[in-house]
């Protein structure tokens, strides 16, 4: 019984993976962007949220509502002022220019806020929990959850269903014939950032809602969020999600092994994934 | 050849970084006409192509739109001013759909004449496989997908870059019989074409690159097929 519980606490940690994960897979898909600095602008967003929540005293969900449009044109703003100048035919420069972004957030975060631990308070969520029988299913991971999947599902539908999501598809596939076609690629690039940060809004939230953090919690984020693109497959966002949940999975049955062994648990399966299916579970792009 | 010409290159001199592959290029285009654009491999007939849409440098004065220079604006503005390429090798989007691609300029471009069922009525093939992948089309049903996409901007003037490249004469046939309708509805084009005599019987004028430089320019009817020929190879 206890590896039952322990593979649906892993599937509901899946999903906040999935939250860190997400914007990373979404850029990557559009621009071929890595954007080392990802798991830094979560807990960017994170501050933010502190910020917003000590200033007008909301819930930290509800905070989402400044949080977010405040995220997306900071994305818009980075990646029409800063990130479009490094792409080009070239991985690295954009590696680089993210890694360099990533030292300034987080030394940036330090003067501001010191290596003091933070948390969002959001009151009886935050424990309460729903009895299935033996297993006991917390709300705020099923919450975190149902969001993943809700946002996974909302972006397929922005990707398939609508204008801009055909102009981030032409562009991710050509985008000089997309140029030709008169599309803006700078727009459609920078449309493709804000839409990222505004995912990363939200799992900054649920991630400072759910654990501590600190300046310099970025780092750990954007490895589970990398690690759960890769397993998934490029390009496909119901992979990453499948990803985050496979990591979720590994992790929490690697922590009934024993505690020590859970992180541990999820980098093996990572690069077992990686060995045997070294193009991810659900790849779609080449 | 009528004075004010709908697309005009002046003096054009481009290339890739330190490598120079137009060499002060000047050209044409009547309203309403069709020019051949000829030469061997590696003449430059794509790089010009590239130079007018400003996927290479070139100068604001090197490129003009009914005497208006356009050579400083950036390629994406180029379809609104009414200039649309029909891109070597197709260059579908292959995560869209037929129907996705063709509306993929339609949204950027002009309003006029040219529709979703316009261009479905000029390629009917195209109307039964609208929701295909364009990726599963066969050679030729692709290009018709890439000439209907440039068609749906209801441009001016299409740059049509090669649209034989890699299809069976037969398909061909089937892919240049649209070329009445097309410039029946007022379109001007350039046409790259590796066909000399499709050139000679399509073409109201004619120019001939050979290495980066214009070496045969005028009416397609004031040059013999040996000229021509002569033209293409060098000497």
């Amino acid at each position: 019984m206890a590896y039952v519980d322990a593979i649906v606490q892993g599937i509901l940690l899946g999903g906040l993976y999935a939250l860190f994960a997400a914007g990373l897979s979404l850029i990557f898909g559009v621009m071929r962007l890595v954007n080392i600095a990802h798991g830094d602008f979560i807990v960017l967003g994170a501050y933010l949220a502190l910020i917003t929540i000590q200033m007008t005293g909301l819930h930290p969900f509800l905070a989402l509502i400044i949080v977010v449009p405040v995220m997306a044109l900071a994305g818009y703003a980075i990646q029409r002022g800063l990130l479009n100048r490094t792409l080009g035919p070239n991985l690295l420069p954009p590696i680089l220019v993210t890694f360099g972004l990533a030292v300034v957030i987080q030394n940036t975060l330090l003067m501001g806020f010191s290596t003091d631990t933070r948390r969002l308070a959001a009151g009886s969520i935050e424990t309460a929990s729903l009895s299935l029988g033996p297993i006991s299913i917390g709300w705020l991971p099923l919450l975190t959850f149902v969001v993943a999947v809700v946002l996974i599902v909302g972006l397929e539908q922005v990707f398939y269903r609508t204008a801009i999501g055909r102009a981030f598809r032409a562009t991710s596939d050509d985008a000089e014939t997309a140029r030709a076609m008169g599309i803006n690629t700078r727009h459609v690039h920078a449309l493709a950032m804000a839409l990222s940060f505004a995912v990363i809004a939200i799992a900054g939230v649920f991630l400072a809602v759910r654990s501590n953090f600190d300046p310099f919690s970025g780092p750990a984020r954007l490895i589970y969020g990398f690690e759960a693109v890769i397993i998934g497959g490029l390009g496909s966002l119901w992979g990453t999600l499948a990803g985050g949940v496979v990591l979720g999975v590994a992790q929490a049955l690697g922590a009934q092994i024993s505690p020590a062994f859970q992180i541990l648990a999820g980098h093996i399966v990572f690069f077992v994934i990686l060995a045997v299916r070294p193009r991810g579970l659900f790849p779609r792009m080449d | 050849m009528s004075a004010d010409p709908i697309l005009a290159v002046h003096d054009l001199s481009a290339g890739y970084g330190d490598f120079q592959a137009l060499f002060g290029v000047n050209l044409a285009l009547p309203e309403r006409g069709l020019l051949g654009l000829v030469g061997a491999n590696g003449a430059g007939k794509s790089t010009l192509f590239k130079a007018i849409l400003g996927q290479l440098p070139r100068q604001r004065e090197m490129v003009t739109f009914r005497g208006e220079p356009i050579g400083h604006l950036r390629t994406e503005a180029m379809l609104k001013r009414g200039i649309a390429v029909v891109p070597e090798g197709r260059r579908l989007f292959r995560s869209l759909s037929v129907e996705e691609n063709l509306q993929m300029a339609a949204e950027r471009g002009r309003k006029g004449d040219w529709t979703l069922d316009r261009v479905y009525a000029l390629f009917p093939i195209l109307a039964e496989k609208r929701s295909m992948p364009s990726q599963s089309l066969s050679g030729g049903q692709q290009q018709m997908v890439a000439i209907g996409r440039a068609l749906m901007a209801n441009p001016e003037v299409i740059l049509f870059d090669e649209i034989s490249l890699g299809l069976a004469p037969i398909v061909v046939n089937d892919v240049y019989a649209a070329m009445p309708s097309i410039l029946g509805s007022g379109i001007s084009a350039i046409v790259v074409e590796q066909d000399i005599e499709r050139v000679r019987r399509m073409a109201d004028h004619l120019v001939c690159l050979n290495e980066g430089r214009v070496v045969l320019s005028g009416p397609t009817g004031a040059f013999t097929k040996a000229q021509i020929t002569t033209a293409y190879f060098g000497e």
